[in-house]
């Protein structure tokens, strides 16, 4: 008995004095859009390693989450896929907050394919029809006779919000679609499912998909950033107010060339 | 004997006891206070019988229907899978292993009980749909067969180690005199064992059961997510579970999806609870049954 | 004849059974060995992730679910100690009594995700904790209370009478007899059951998703109020999310590993440790 009570005891002790020794650090807190973790993810590994006081820490949850806990404080920086709606906007005057914006990235939502599906172009109606159910089978938009499998993202997550908005315009995603909790999960199913059809960032498409021209127009980094692509978007951070002190330094990291490096080397393109 | 003493230290413990308590009903309190205000903005039935969940278009639509068939659809196709293979665990274990097998091999259903279930989860991603997909030649292996093989697998040491149990309760009496009868030992075994047994092996099954339905990570990676109200064991699902962890991290905190996901969670709770009172209903008839102490 | 062969089936049958179960349960350690010890190294031990997250290694994870293991412990235990006392020694008949009881009978079979949803709608919004170590642990405690109250209780009641008696014979105050005379003899039953709480907390998920789980950090945590990586998470994490799954899912295969070896020797240990007691006991 009296063991465990020492074991016990220690291990308090572990946890606060382990508190107080290593609370010195500035420490950052990231949260938000799951699109834009990997860039968060490598800027602040970068920012650390150049800024050994700094404490960055990184967390997903989805844009709408990262507003929330940016609005009560409970993070420094906002990930947004996607602009704040009104309603954040005013819940943070309620609480007497400016939310601040800053574009640090582009991304274009590429549609993609498996591999060995002949279909390289569709247009943007073509991609609405197939996913709201009209179109069910490829032989309609004029590849073989193969049933349609509609790959999407979680309802929940900022890059289904945007494909919505940009190539549904508001209408539903048939209730058969696969929906699937991330960009990754996409990209492999969609590469080991003949008849699938699946969107993700620009940033996740790989060797084993095949990325569809829409309106024959590719996704590349000029028709992203010159917005000919029609489904391209802005990549979010969220500050309250200007930013400053290591905020402000983070932020101009990522907004540096070595920041949108970082940008460009996880497959999303730079701002500028 | 009632010095002061003695009485302070009774009522510190009686003041733990009464906050553990607390806590623990802390849980069904604060589900109902999240999860309530959901029923202010749509009935019972709407909720219930709701054929479309669209928790972020507008205006959202939150019908659990499809979720709940979901659930039910990996459920059932589990229950085929741990149901057999766990039973006829217990029986190997109680009737066919030797004593010295015995004891290694009830330990090691434990054992495997234990493991976590973002591991099972995690090997059915990379291992298990891959194989079921180009098995059944099917469009994807993320679907409801594998959520169900998957959670299956994960109950069966459930089943095993509680039937186990159950089976060795019955006494040495009343398999002597079905041998005295004549009975050969498999006679014995389904014709006095297992029936005496069967309360406390309906009672695993629950148990599995119940564990099946709340299962989380392993359906969120491999039920395939989709909001469907389907039959086919080929198609996608989305059940509860799923539905809360993949989008509580989304939903704000407060808004109409907050409290859908949370009236959910009441959902759940109530499910378990009541496959829980089953249970025990059934335990405490077994052991009035059999006369045991336990 | 018949008979034999109905016989000789039906045991064929069985022995297919366990034969299936144990075929599927060592495909999958086997699965998880052999991709993931080629990962385990020291360096995948000691350091934290790098090159967005592509190589290194998963020190904070280790570090962060041991921290969330062990205050879960360190919450649970105590109280889930004293709550069994209460019951089988003070009063195991009163209303408390029997409210506690029913009521972790009943908590035992929630789903852990719904034990996630009451951390974070109670720990991390309502107490104001936030996404923390504090949060996380608290939501696991409370997910293994009804479990460590149950092991204690049942090892308490299994103290034979007669101890306390001679205890109380001898002019021993009651919190002497508990002290001195029945926390001895459950001692390692207790243990086992808490050994057994240990394993499972350090291999949930779903409470954490919500309350505690970072998919970045690279220091260890540095107080109870900071969140932090954790083995379980950190593989859904890579599984789910970043861009070179063909890098990530061998790190994940690591964790696995990891979290395998981890929760398999601690139930391990349990079970040895109470056979030995009943053993001894028997």
């Amino acid at each position: 008995m009296k063991k465990v009570k020492v074991l016990c005891l220690s291990a308090a002790l572990l946890l606060v004095v382990g508190a107080n020794v290593f609370a010195q650090k500035e420490k950052l807190t990231l949260e938000g859009s799951t699109t834009l973790l990997p860039i968060a993810q490598s800027a602040a590994e970068k920012y650390m390693d150049l800024n050994p006081s700094a404490n960055l820490v990184v967390r997903g949850g989805g844009s709408g989450v990262g507003i929330t806990s940016l609005i009560d404080g409970i993070c420094d920086i906002a990930n947004s896929s996607r602009e704040i709606k009104p309603a954040e906007i005013t819940a943070a005057q309620a609480k007497k907050k400016q939310i601040e914006v800053i574009a640090v990235a582009k991304d274009g939502i590429t549609v993609i394919v498996s591999n060995n599906n002949p279909v390289s172009n569709l247009t943007q109606s073509q991609i609405a029809d197939i996913y709201t159910g009209k179109v069910t089978n490829w032989s309609q938009v004029g590849g073989k006779n193969e049933k349609i499998v509609v790959v999407s993202r979680d309802s929940a997550s900022g890059t289904f919000e945007a494909f919505a908005e940009l190539a549904l315009k508001g209408q539903k995603v048939i209730a058969g679609a696969l929906m699937q909790s991330s960009n990754q999960a996409i990209v492999s199913l969609v590469s080991k499912t003949s008849g699938a059809i699946g969107y993700v960032g620009v940033g996740y498409a790989s060797q084993s998909i095949k990325a569809v021209k829409v309106n024959g127009i590719a996704a590349d980094k000029t028709t992203v950033q010159n917005g000919t692509y029609p489904f391209s978007r802005d990549l979010y951070m969220c500050v309250i107010g200007k930013p400053k002190g290591e905020t402000k330094k983070f932020i101009d990291f990522v907004l540096s060339p070595q920041g949108q490096a970082i940008v460009e080397e996880q497959g999303f393109v730079s701002i500028k | 004997m009632f010095s002061f003493k003695e009485r302070a230290i009774k009522f510190i413990f009686s003041c733990l006891a009464f906050s553990c308590l607390l806590f623990l009903l802390a849980i069904v309190v604060i589900l109902f206070w999240q999860g309530a205000p959901l029923f202010s903005y749509m009935d019972f039935s709407q909720f219930f019988f709701g054929k479309s969940w669209y928790p972020t278009s507008q205006p959202p639509e939150f019908g659990i229907f499809p979720l709940i068939s979901g659930s039910l659809i990996v459920t059932l196709g589990a229950m085929v899978v741990c149901v057999p293979l766990g039973i006829g665990s217990a029986l190997y274990i109680y009737e066919l292993s030797g004593p010295n097998s015995k004891k290694i091999l009830k330990p090691i259903v434990e054992i495997l009980g234990s493991i976590p279930s973002i591991v099972f989860g995690f090997f059915a991603l990379t291992i298990a749909a891959p194989a079921i997909q180009q098995f059944f030649n099917i469009p994807t292996g993320l679907c409801a067969l594998t959520a169900s093989i998957i959670l299956g697998i994960m109950a069966i040491p459930t089943i095993t180690s509680i039937s186990e149990d159950a089976l060795s309760f019955v006494p040495n009496s009343f398999r002597e005199a079905s041998y005295a009868l004549g009975a050969n030992k498999f006679q014995t075994l389904f014709k006095v064992t297992i029936p005496a047994a069967a309360s406390g092996i309906s009672t695993s099954v629950i148990l599995g059961m119940s564990r099946i339905v709340g299962e989380t990570m392993t359906v969120l990676m491999v039920s395939g997510g989709a909001a469907v109200i389907t039959s086919s064991f080929f198609s996608p699902v989305r059940p509860m579970t799923a539905t809360i962890a993949a989008e509580m991290g989304e939903a704000a905190f407060g808004s109409l999806h907050y409290q859908a996901l949370f009236a959910i969670a009441l959902v759940l709770f109530m499910t378990t609870l009541v496959f829980n009172v089953i249970a025990e209903r059934i335990s405490q008839k077994y052991a009035l049954k059999l006369g045991a102490n336990r | 004849m018949k008979n034999i062969i109905i016989e000789k089936t039906g045991f064929f049958l069985i022995t297919m059974c366990i034969a299936i179960t144990g075929l599927f349960l060592a495909l999958l350690i086997y699965f998880i060995v052999s991709n993931g010890i080629n990962v385990l190294s020291f360096e995948f031990l000691t350091q934290p992730p790098k090159n967005s997250m592509t190589a290194g290694g998963v020190a904070p994870a280790i570090v962060g679910s041991f921290y969330l293991t062990v205050g879960a412990v360190i919450v649970a235990l105590p109280l889930g100690l004293a709550c069994a006392i209460y019951l089988n020694e003070y009063s195991p008949k009163g209303l408390v009594a029997s409210a506690i009881r029913i009521s972790v009978n009943n908590l035992a079979g929630v789903p852990s995700v719904v034990f996630g949803l009451f951390g974070l709608a109670f720990f991390v919004k309502f107490l104001g904790f936030g996404i923390s170590i504090l949060s996380g642990s608290l939501t696991l405690a409370i997910l293994i209370l009804p479990a460590i109250i149950s092991t204690s209780q049942e090892a308490l009641s299994a103290v034979p009478n007669s101890i306390r008696e001679a205890s109380l014979a001898l002019g021993a105050t009651h919190s002497q007899t508990i002290r001195k005379a029945v926390l001895p003899c459950a001692f390692s039953a207790i243990l086992t059951g808490v050994i057994l709480s240990i394993a499972r907390a350090a291999g949930e998920t779903a409470p954490i998703l919500f309350t505690a789980a970072a998919f970045y950090k690279r220091d260890y945590p540095d107080s109870i109020f900071s969140e932090t990586m954790a083995l379980p998470y950190h593989i859904y994490a890579l599984m789910t999310e970043g861009t070179s799954p063909d890098k990530q899912v061998a790190i994940a295969y690591g964790c696995a590993l990891i979290l395998l070896l981890i929760v398999l020797v601690i139930s391990a240990g349990a079970i040895v440790l109470r056979n030995k007691y009943r053993r001894q006991n028997a």
